[in-house]
């Protein structure tokens, strides 16, 4: 059986719910940003099969600039992280919570 | 060899990325950050296969290089014993299984009734020079743009890890 444009979807769309359960599984911030990162690169592999299986090389350009941001949205994420780390002494979501009464 | 390939690949890709996010075994992030460079890893090797070669190569540089490494500092600047005292609250943890697992069923199956894999069934351009000649043409603008993202992202990054000296100052 050969491998087909579904495989791969099947693929990314498992390791997408995996990133999701990550963000809604475990509390702690850094980890949480790991299954952002899950997702994204989820996201990635969809995009690389579907220009694989049109012969159309735009979506990979599309996911050259998804890693590109990718990096950056990761920089800025853990600089904030390091921030609220400072001020509050915590990365734990569950004790993050200022506004509830 | 190219479905053994693909199936040892997605195999190790899906069970590190479970093992990112939920691992009996260990809670420390430092685990999670390890499992995530072997996921990209595996995936990289997806993306030779799907002949997308020059994303393979970035996709190790960028992520196993330098995301991987900046989550690893920024481990190191904050408290890891904390994260490894608590527990997974078993309440929450099955209802995300449960969620989780209906919403990947529900698309898959989309996947599979819209006929996809019959209607593409390119091979793929294997070649790097054309995916080159597409990022400095047509998408030019798009690059352009992205390099400045990347400026600001630098600029907003020091910003926000300063520390800020007149209010120290006013402390002491």
């Amino acid at each position: 059986m050969t491998i087909g444009l579904e495989h791969y979807l099947i693929v990314s769309v498992v390791l997408f719910c995996l990133g999701l359960l990550g963000v809604i599984i475990r509390r702690n911030l850094i980890v949480m940003y790991m299954g952002l990162e899950l997702m994204l690169n989820a996201a990635n592999l969809a995009l690389v099969a579907f220009s694989h299986f049109r012969d159309n090389l735009d979506g990979q350009v599309m996911v050259f600039f998804i890693i590109t941001v990718a990096a950056a949205e990761v920089a800025v994420g853990l600089a904030l992280i390091v921030a609220l780390y400072r001020k509050r002494q915590t990365n734990d979501v569950t004790d993050l919570t200022s506004m509830k009464l | 060899m190219q479905e053994i390939l693909f199936y040892i690949f997605s195999a190790l890709t899906l069970l590190c990325g479970l093992l990112v996010v939920f691992n009996p075994f260990s809670r420390n992030p430092v685990t999670s950050a390890m499992f995530l460079v072997l996921t990209i890893i595996s995936m990289s090797g997806l993306f030779v296969l799907l002949k997308a070669f020059f994303l393979a190569a970035v996709q190790i540089l960028v992520y196993a290089g330098a995301v991987i490494v900046l989550f690893l500092f920024v481990i190191m600047l904050l408290d890891v014993k904390d994260e490894e005292r608590r527990r997974y609250q078993k309440f929450g943890t099955f209802l995300g299984f449960a969620a989780v697992t209906g919403l990947a069923m529900l698309i898959i199956n989309t996947i599979k009734q819209s006929g996809v894999s019959q209607a593409l069934t390119g091979d793929g351009v294997a070649e790097t020079k054309p995916l080159g000649k597409l990022l400095f043409t047509d998408y030019l603008l798009p690059f352009e743009i992205v390099s400045i993202l990347l400026l600001v992202a630098m600029v907003g990054c020091i910003l926000l890890s300063k520390r800020e000296e007149t209010a120290e100052a006013e402390a002491e």
